[in-house]
Protein backbone atom coordinates (compact mmCIF):
# COMPACT_ATOMS: atom_id res chain seq x y z
CA UNK A 1 0.00 0.00 0.00
CA UNK A 2 1.55 3.09 -0.77
CA UNK A 3 0.18 6.63 0.50
CA UNK A 4 -0.16 9.38 -1.90
CA UNK A 5 -0.32 12.93 -1.53
CA UNK A 6 -1.30 15.03 -4.57
CA UNK A 7 -0.75 18.18 -5.75
CA UNK A 8 -3.29 21.08 -5.69
CA UNK A 9 -5.91 21.33 -8.35
CA UNK A 10 -5.11 24.47 -10.50
CA UNK A 11 -7.34 27.87 -9.95
CA UNK A 12 -9.35 29.26 -13.45
CA UNK A 13 -7.48 32.00 -14.76
CA UNK A 14 -4.25 30.75 -13.36
CA UNK A 15 -2.91 29.52 -16.53
CA UNK A 16 -3.76 29.83 -20.19
CA UNK A 17 -6.74 27.77 -21.88
CA UNK A 18 -5.12 26.11 -24.79
CA UNK A 19 -7.84 27.26 -27.01
CA UNK A 20 -6.71 30.98 -27.23
CA UNK A 21 -7.67 32.46 -30.82
CA UNK A 22 -5.62 36.00 -29.96
CA UNK A 23 -2.51 33.96 -30.37
CA UNK A 24 -3.38 32.10 -34.20
CA UNK A 25 -0.84 28.96 -33.57
CA UNK A 26 -3.51 27.52 -31.60
CA UNK A 27 -5.81 27.02 -33.71
CA UNK A 28 -4.75 23.83 -35.29
CA UNK A 29 -3.01 22.58 -32.47
CA UNK A 30 -5.28 23.46 -29.27
CA UNK A 31 -7.16 20.06 -28.22
CA UNK A 32 -10.85 20.73 -28.85
CA UNK A 33 -12.18 18.13 -25.94
CA UNK A 34 -11.80 18.94 -22.66
CA UNK A 35 -8.95 16.78 -20.72
CA UNK A 36 -10.18 14.26 -18.45
CA UNK A 37 -9.27 14.80 -15.12
CA UNK A 38 -6.62 12.26 -13.48
CA UNK A 39 -6.38 11.72 -9.39
CA UNK A 40 -2.73 12.20 -9.00
CA UNK A 41 -0.59 8.40 -8.30
CA UNK A 42 2.72 7.80 -8.02
CA UNK A 43 2.77 8.57 -11.97
CA UNK A 44 2.35 11.74 -10.73
CA UNK A 45 3.81 12.57 -7.72
CA UNK A 46 7.52 11.28 -8.56
CA UNK A 47 9.35 13.01 -11.66
CA UNK A 48 12.74 13.45 -12.10
CA UNK A 49 15.46 14.57 -9.90
CA UNK A 50 18.77 15.55 -10.48
CA UNK A 51 21.46 14.25 -7.49
CA UNK A 52 22.50 11.77 -10.04
CA UNK A 53 24.35 14.94 -12.40
CA UNK A 54 22.96 12.91 -15.58
CA UNK A 55 22.44 16.95 -16.36
CA UNK A 56 25.62 18.11 -16.25
CA UNK A 57 27.26 20.43 -14.38
CA UNK A 58 25.60 23.92 -14.17
CA UNK A 59 25.97 26.82 -17.20
CA UNK A 60 25.04 30.02 -15.02
CA UNK A 61 26.69 32.42 -16.62
CA UNK A 62 25.39 32.60 -20.74
CA UNK A 63 28.45 36.04 -21.38
CA UNK A 64 30.89 33.06 -21.30
CA UNK A 65 29.92 30.92 -23.89
CA UNK A 66 31.82 32.46 -26.79
CA UNK A 67 35.81 33.70 -27.16
CA UNK A 68 34.30 37.33 -26.27
CA UNK A 69 31.58 39.50 -24.52
CA UNK A 70 28.68 39.05 -26.21
CA UNK A 71 27.18 42.71 -27.15
CA UNK A 72 24.14 43.89 -25.44
CA UNK A 73 23.10 44.92 -21.63
CA UNK A 74 24.73 42.26 -18.49
CA UNK A 75 21.74 41.35 -16.45
CA UNK A 76 22.21 39.16 -13.21
CA UNK A 77 18.71 37.03 -13.49
CA UNK A 78 18.34 35.45 -9.80
CA UNK A 79 15.12 34.13 -7.65
CA UNK A 80 13.73 31.19 -5.76
CA UNK A 81 11.60 28.39 -7.10
CA UNK A 82 8.96 27.90 -4.67
CA UNK A 83 5.89 26.12 -3.86
CA UNK A 84 2.40 27.72 -3.00
CA UNK A 85 3.18 27.43 0.22
CA UNK A 86 6.26 29.32 -0.09
CA UNK A 87 8.00 26.40 0.42
CA UNK A 88 11.82 26.26 -1.44
CA UNK A 89 12.04 23.49 -4.00
CA UNK A 90 15.38 22.38 -3.57
CA UNK A 91 17.81 20.41 -6.11
CA UNK A 92 15.62 20.88 -9.11
CA UNK A 93 16.79 21.69 -12.83
CA UNK A 94 15.90 25.15 -14.28
CA UNK A 95 16.83 25.67 -17.99
CA UNK A 96 16.88 29.34 -19.31
CA UNK A 97 16.79 30.00 -23.10
CA UNK A 98 16.75 33.01 -25.09
CA UNK A 99 17.22 35.71 -28.07
CA UNK A 100 20.16 37.52 -28.19
CA UNK A 101 20.25 41.26 -27.72
CA UNK A 102 18.86 41.98 -31.25
CA UNK A 103 15.83 39.75 -31.09
CA UNK A 104 17.33 36.67 -32.75
CA UNK A 105 17.47 33.06 -32.04
CA UNK A 106 20.19 30.97 -33.00
CA UNK A 107 17.70 28.97 -34.72
CA UNK A 108 17.91 28.00 -38.56
CA UNK A 109 13.76 28.71 -37.54
CA UNK A 110 14.68 32.02 -36.52
CA UNK A 111 14.74 34.47 -39.98
CA UNK A 112 14.13 37.80 -38.20
CA UNK A 113 16.68 39.97 -40.45
CA UNK A 114 18.70 41.25 -36.89
CA UNK A 115 22.16 39.94 -36.42
CA UNK A 116 23.69 36.74 -34.82
CA UNK A 117 26.14 37.28 -31.77
CA UNK A 118 28.41 34.65 -32.32
CA UNK A 119 29.26 35.05 -28.82
CA UNK A 120 26.36 34.34 -27.12
CA UNK A 121 24.46 30.85 -28.02
CA UNK A 122 21.32 32.42 -25.55
CA UNK A 123 21.34 29.26 -23.26
CA UNK A 124 21.95 28.44 -19.72
CA UNK A 125 21.02 25.51 -16.48
CA UNK A 126 21.04 25.42 -12.87
CA UNK A 127 19.79 23.05 -9.83
CA UNK A 128 18.78 25.12 -7.24
CA UNK A 129 20.20 25.94 -4.18
CA UNK A 130 19.24 24.23 -0.78
CA UNK A 131 16.91 27.55 -0.61
CA UNK A 132 15.36 26.55 -4.12
CA UNK A 133 17.80 29.66 -5.59
CA UNK A 134 19.28 29.92 -8.97
CA UNK A 135 21.23 32.60 -10.58
CA UNK A 136 21.95 33.28 -14.28
CA UNK A 137 24.18 35.80 -15.54
CA UNK A 138 23.01 36.93 -19.34
CA UNK A 139 22.18 39.61 -22.10
CA UNK A 140 19.00 41.33 -21.69
CA UNK A 141 17.12 39.44 -24.73
CA UNK A 142 15.57 41.82 -27.52
CA UNK A 143 12.67 42.05 -28.58
CA UNK A 144 11.51 40.81 -32.05
CA UNK A 145 8.70 40.47 -34.58
CA UNK A 146 6.65 37.77 -35.11
CA UNK A 147 3.65 36.57 -37.36
CA UNK A 148 0.93 35.86 -35.03
CA UNK A 149 -0.50 39.67 -36.53
CA UNK A 150 0.35 42.28 -38.68
CA UNK A 151 3.31 44.40 -36.93
CA UNK A 152 3.20 42.05 -33.75
CA UNK A 153 6.31 42.05 -31.59
CA UNK A 154 6.92 39.78 -28.43
CA UNK A 155 7.74 41.70 -25.37
CA UNK A 156 11.29 40.76 -23.94
CA UNK A 157 11.01 38.36 -22.50
CA UNK A 158 13.66 34.93 -21.38
CA UNK A 159 11.96 31.44 -21.61
CA UNK A 160 12.08 29.48 -18.85
CA UNK A 161 11.83 25.56 -18.15
CA UNK A 162 11.36 24.11 -14.48
CA UNK A 163 10.75 20.42 -12.98
CA UNK A 164 10.23 20.69 -9.31
CA UNK A 165 9.13 17.93 -7.43
CA UNK A 166 7.44 16.05 -9.87
CA UNK A 167 5.70 15.16 -12.93
CA UNK A 168 2.66 17.20 -11.90
CA UNK A 169 4.61 20.32 -11.27
CA UNK A 170 6.30 20.60 -14.39
CA UNK A 171 5.96 24.02 -16.00
CA UNK A 172 7.22 25.93 -18.96
CA UNK A 173 7.04 29.51 -18.82
CA UNK A 174 8.10 32.77 -19.93
CA UNK A 175 9.90 35.86 -17.74
CA UNK A 176 9.08 39.48 -18.78
CA UNK A 177 10.56 42.76 -17.72
CA UNK A 178 8.65 45.46 -16.35
CA UNK A 179 7.49 48.36 -18.12
CA UNK A 180 7.28 47.06 -21.20
CA UNK A 181 5.67 48.87 -23.22
CA UNK A 182 4.76 45.62 -25.85
CA UNK A 183 3.19 43.53 -22.60
CA UNK A 184 -0.39 44.88 -23.16
CA UNK A 185 -0.15 44.04 -26.75
CA UNK A 186 1.21 40.63 -26.68
CA UNK A 187 -1.44 37.74 -26.66
CA UNK A 188 1.00 35.15 -24.92
CA UNK A 189 1.62 37.23 -21.82
CA UNK A 190 -2.61 37.68 -22.46
CA UNK A 191 -3.32 34.70 -22.55
CA UNK A 192 -3.42 34.28 -18.63
CA UNK A 193 -7.03 35.57 -17.39
CA UNK A 194 -5.49 36.72 -13.74
CA UNK A 195 -4.13 39.78 -13.46
CA UNK A 196 -1.96 38.57 -10.18
CA UNK A 197 -1.02 35.93 -12.18
CA UNK A 198 0.40 37.94 -15.51
CA UNK A 199 1.94 40.40 -12.52
CA UNK A 200 3.93 36.96 -11.58
CA UNK A 201 5.55 36.54 -15.16
CA UNK A 202 7.14 39.89 -15.08
CA UNK A 203 10.27 39.96 -13.41
CA UNK A 204 11.24 43.31 -10.79
CA UNK A 205 13.98 45.19 -10.97
CA UNK A 206 16.42 44.42 -7.77
CA UNK A 207 19.05 47.04 -7.15
CA UNK A 208 20.17 44.98 -4.46
CA UNK A 209 20.93 42.35 -7.04
CA UNK A 210 22.77 44.69 -9.39
CA UNK A 211 26.33 44.75 -9.35
CA UNK A 212 28.09 48.14 -9.94
CA UNK A 213 29.77 49.33 -12.99
CA UNK A 214 28.90 45.49 -14.25
CA UNK A 215 25.11 44.19 -14.57
CA UNK A 216 21.87 45.36 -13.58
CA UNK A 217 19.61 42.90 -11.52
CA UNK A 218 16.18 41.76 -12.21
CA UNK A 219 14.22 39.09 -9.63
CA UNK A 220 11.92 36.25 -10.74
CA UNK A 221 10.29 34.17 -8.38
CA UNK A 222 8.48 30.83 -10.03
CA UNK A 223 5.93 29.38 -7.75
CA UNK A 224 5.10 25.57 -8.51
CA UNK A 225 1.85 24.30 -7.54
CA UNK A 226 1.76 23.04 -3.98
CA UNK A 227 1.13 19.70 -2.41
CA UNK A 228 -2.34 19.06 -1.23
CA UNK A 229 -3.35 18.42 2.20
CA UNK A 230 -4.94 15.13 2.68
CA UNK A 231 -2.69 11.90 1.78
CA UNK A 232 -5.13 9.64 -0.41
CA UNK A 233 -4.23 5.76 -0.06
CA UNK A 234 -3.66 4.24 -2.99
CA UNK B 1 -0.36 31.59 -0.35
CA UNK B 2 1.31 32.42 -3.44
CA UNK B 3 -0.19 32.13 -7.16
CA UNK B 4 1.54 29.55 -9.20
CA UNK B 5 3.78 30.96 -12.14
CA UNK B 6 1.82 30.67 -15.16
CA UNK B 7 2.64 28.24 -18.24
CA UNK B 8 3.64 30.28 -21.57
CA UNK B 9 4.50 28.49 -24.35
CA UNK B 10 7.59 26.66 -25.46
CA UNK B 11 7.34 28.69 -28.46
CA UNK B 12 9.47 27.63 -31.83
CA UNK B 13 13.25 27.84 -31.09
CA UNK B 14 13.23 25.50 -27.62
CA UNK B 15 15.94 23.50 -28.99
CA UNK B 16 18.25 26.12 -28.04
CA UNK B 17 18.32 25.59 -24.63
CA UNK B 18 16.31 22.16 -24.20
CA UNK B 19 18.11 19.91 -26.98
CA UNK B 20 19.90 17.00 -25.02
CA UNK B 21 20.29 14.09 -27.61
CA UNK B 22 20.94 11.58 -24.79
CA UNK B 23 17.46 11.85 -23.20
CA UNK B 24 16.35 10.10 -26.25
CA UNK B 25 17.83 6.80 -24.51
CA UNK B 26 16.23 6.00 -21.19
CA UNK B 27 18.52 2.43 -21.26
CA UNK B 28 21.94 4.52 -20.19
CA UNK B 29 23.08 2.63 -23.13
CA UNK B 30 22.01 -0.56 -22.26
CA UNK B 31 23.13 -0.67 -18.80
CA UNK B 32 19.15 -0.18 -17.17
CA UNK B 33 17.83 -3.39 -16.11
CA UNK B 34 14.85 -5.21 -17.84
CA UNK B 35 13.63 -5.44 -21.65
CA UNK B 36 14.47 -2.28 -24.31
CA UNK B 37 11.78 -1.44 -26.46
CA UNK B 38 11.29 1.49 -28.67
CA UNK B 39 8.04 3.96 -28.29
CA UNK B 40 7.78 5.48 -32.31
CA UNK B 41 5.23 8.01 -33.81
CA UNK B 42 4.51 10.83 -35.11
CA UNK B 43 2.80 14.00 -34.18
CA UNK B 44 -0.31 15.94 -35.53
CA UNK B 45 -2.10 18.69 -35.63
CA UNK B 46 -5.77 19.27 -36.72
CA UNK B 47 -5.68 19.22 -40.18
CA UNK B 48 -3.67 16.06 -39.65
CA UNK B 49 -0.43 17.77 -40.65
CA UNK B 50 3.03 16.63 -38.94
CA UNK B 51 4.12 19.08 -36.24
CA UNK B 52 7.63 19.48 -36.47
CA UNK B 53 7.93 21.61 -33.79
CA UNK B 54 7.10 19.52 -30.86
CA UNK B 55 8.67 18.16 -27.73
CA UNK B 56 7.68 15.38 -26.05
CA UNK B 57 9.15 14.12 -22.41
CA UNK B 58 8.35 11.32 -20.36
CA UNK B 59 8.36 10.02 -17.30
CA UNK B 60 7.61 6.26 -16.22
CA UNK B 61 9.31 3.66 -13.66
CA UNK B 62 11.56 1.24 -14.72
CA UNK B 63 11.39 -3.00 -15.10
CA UNK B 64 10.43 -3.59 -11.56
CA UNK B 65 7.64 -1.14 -11.53
CA UNK B 66 9.66 1.80 -9.16
CA UNK B 67 10.62 5.34 -10.11
CA UNK B 68 13.80 6.78 -9.39
CA UNK B 69 12.26 9.46 -7.16
CA UNK B 70 12.47 9.26 -3.00
CA UNK B 71 9.07 9.47 -2.74
CA UNK B 72 8.45 5.73 -4.28
CA UNK B 73 8.67 4.03 -1.21
CA UNK B 74 7.69 0.52 -2.01
CA UNK B 75 9.93 -2.12 -1.56
CA UNK B 76 11.04 -3.18 -5.25
CA UNK B 77 14.39 -2.84 -6.50
CA UNK B 78 15.61 0.41 -7.59
CA UNK B 79 18.17 0.66 -10.52
CA UNK B 80 20.55 2.88 -10.57
CA UNK B 81 21.58 2.97 -14.59
CA UNK B 82 17.40 3.98 -14.77
CA UNK B 83 16.75 7.49 -14.27
CA UNK B 84 13.07 7.05 -16.26
CA UNK B 85 12.62 10.14 -17.97
CA UNK B 86 13.09 11.04 -21.48
CA UNK B 87 12.70 14.29 -23.89
CA UNK B 88 13.01 14.69 -27.73
CA UNK B 89 11.88 16.23 -30.36
CA UNK B 90 9.70 15.74 -33.53
CA UNK B 91 11.52 15.89 -36.63
CA UNK B 92 10.50 17.80 -40.14
CA UNK B 93 7.74 14.73 -40.81
CA UNK B 94 6.61 15.30 -36.85
CA UNK B 95 8.29 11.56 -36.11
CA UNK B 96 9.95 10.88 -32.86
CA UNK B 97 11.41 7.78 -31.14
CA UNK B 98 12.80 6.41 -27.59
CA UNK B 99 14.48 3.95 -26.42
CA UNK B 100 13.48 3.05 -23.22
CA UNK B 101 12.66 -0.07 -21.01
CA UNK B 102 9.43 -2.03 -20.34
CA UNK B 103 7.98 -0.22 -17.18
CA UNK B 104 6.67 -2.83 -14.21
CA UNK B 105 3.35 -1.71 -13.03
CA UNK B 106 2.53 0.52 -10.31
CA UNK B 107 -0.23 1.09 -7.97
CA UNK B 108 -2.83 3.75 -8.69
CA UNK B 109 -5.65 5.14 -6.44
CA UNK B 110 -7.76 2.41 -4.26
CA UNK B 111 -4.79 0.57 -4.25
CA UNK B 112 -5.74 -1.46 -7.61
CA UNK B 113 -2.69 -2.18 -9.48
CA UNK B 114 -2.06 -0.05 -12.58
CA UNK B 115 -1.12 -1.43 -15.87
CA UNK B 116 2.47 -0.99 -16.64
CA UNK B 117 2.16 2.81 -18.84
CA UNK B 118 4.30 5.80 -19.32
CA UNK B 119 3.70 9.35 -18.97
CA UNK B 120 3.78 11.68 -21.93
CA UNK B 121 4.41 15.85 -22.02
CA UNK B 122 3.84 17.28 -25.49
CA UNK B 123 5.16 21.13 -25.78
CA UNK B 124 4.86 23.06 -29.02
CA UNK B 125 4.50 26.15 -30.38
CA UNK B 126 0.68 26.80 -30.02
CA UNK B 127 -0.10 24.97 -26.76
CA UNK B 128 0.03 27.69 -24.16
CA UNK B 129 0.31 24.88 -21.44
CA UNK B 130 1.72 21.59 -22.10
CA UNK B 131 -0.75 18.35 -22.34
CA UNK B 132 -0.36 15.33 -21.16
CA UNK B 133 -1.08 12.12 -21.93
CA UNK B 134 -0.33 8.59 -21.08
CA UNK B 135 0.92 5.72 -22.87
CA UNK B 136 -0.26 2.00 -22.25
CA UNK B 137 0.73 -1.26 -24.27
CA UNK B 138 -1.73 -2.25 -26.38
CA UNK B 139 -0.90 -5.90 -26.23
CA UNK B 140 -1.34 -5.78 -22.21
CA UNK B 141 -5.05 -5.99 -22.50
CA UNK B 142 -5.87 -7.98 -19.25
CA UNK B 143 -3.96 -5.44 -17.06
CA UNK B 144 -5.33 -2.44 -19.56
CA UNK B 145 -8.62 -3.99 -18.54
CA UNK B 146 -8.20 -3.58 -14.98
CA UNK B 147 -6.78 -0.31 -14.97
CA UNK B 148 -8.49 2.06 -13.14
CA UNK B 149 -7.60 4.91 -15.41
CA UNK B 150 -8.16 3.56 -18.36
CA UNK B 151 -11.59 1.72 -17.20
CA UNK B 152 -13.00 5.25 -16.14
CA UNK B 153 -12.79 6.71 -20.21
CA UNK B 154 -16.07 6.10 -21.18
CA UNK B 155 -15.18 6.48 -25.02
CA UNK B 156 -13.72 3.44 -26.00
CA UNK B 157 -12.59 5.57 -29.37
CA UNK B 158 -10.86 7.98 -26.67
CA UNK B 159 -9.36 4.79 -24.84
CA UNK B 160 -8.16 3.49 -28.02
CA UNK B 161 -5.94 6.70 -28.48
CA UNK B 162 -3.53 5.69 -25.32
CA UNK B 163 -2.74 2.20 -26.38
CA UNK B 164 0.83 2.02 -28.17
CA UNK B 165 0.30 -0.36 -30.81
CA UNK B 166 3.23 -3.06 -31.30
CA UNK B 167 5.47 -3.11 -34.50
CA UNK B 168 7.06 -5.70 -35.28
CA UNK B 169 10.52 -5.46 -35.05
CA UNK B 170 13.87 -6.30 -32.59
CA UNK B 171 13.84 -4.68 -29.93
CA UNK B 172 10.25 -4.70 -29.14
CA UNK B 173 8.52 -1.57 -30.59
CA UNK B 174 5.56 0.43 -30.10
CA UNK B 175 4.02 2.64 -32.56
CA UNK B 176 2.47 6.17 -30.53
CA UNK B 177 0.50 8.99 -32.39
CA UNK B 178 -0.23 11.70 -30.64
CA UNK B 179 -2.79 13.97 -32.66
CA UNK B 180 -3.14 17.25 -31.30
CA UNK B 181 -6.52 17.84 -32.00
CA UNK B 182 -9.47 16.49 -34.31
CA UNK B 183 -10.67 13.29 -35.59
CA UNK B 184 -8.53 11.01 -33.14
CA UNK B 185 -7.18 13.22 -30.82
CA UNK B 186 -5.64 11.66 -28.28
CA UNK B 187 -7.14 11.47 -25.01
CA UNK B 188 -5.05 14.56 -22.40
CA UNK B 189 -5.32 14.27 -19.09
CA UNK B 190 -5.74 17.11 -16.41
CA UNK B 191 -3.59 16.88 -14.53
Amino acid sequence: MVDVTGYRREKPGNHPPNDYPGYSSTAKRAPKRLPIRLEHTLTETTGPTFAGGWEGPNQADLTRAGRGEPIGERIIVAGRVLDEDGRPVPGTLVELWQANAAGRYLHDGDQHDAPLDPNFPGKGHVVTDAEGGYRFLTIKAGAYPWRNSYNAWRPQHLHFSVFGPAFATRLVTQMYFPGDPLLPLDPIFNSTADTEARRRLISTYDPELSQAEYALGYRFDIVLRGRGATPMET
Amino acid sequence: MLIPTASQTVGPFFAVGLTRPELADLTHAGKAKGEAIVIEGQVRDGEGAPVPDAMLEIWQANAAGKYAHPEDRQEKPADANFVGFGRVFTDRQGRYRFVTIRPGAVPGCGNALQAPHIAMTVFARGLLKHLVTRIYFADLAAANEADPVLSAIDDPAARQTLLAKPVNSTPSAYRFDVVLQGEGETAFFDV
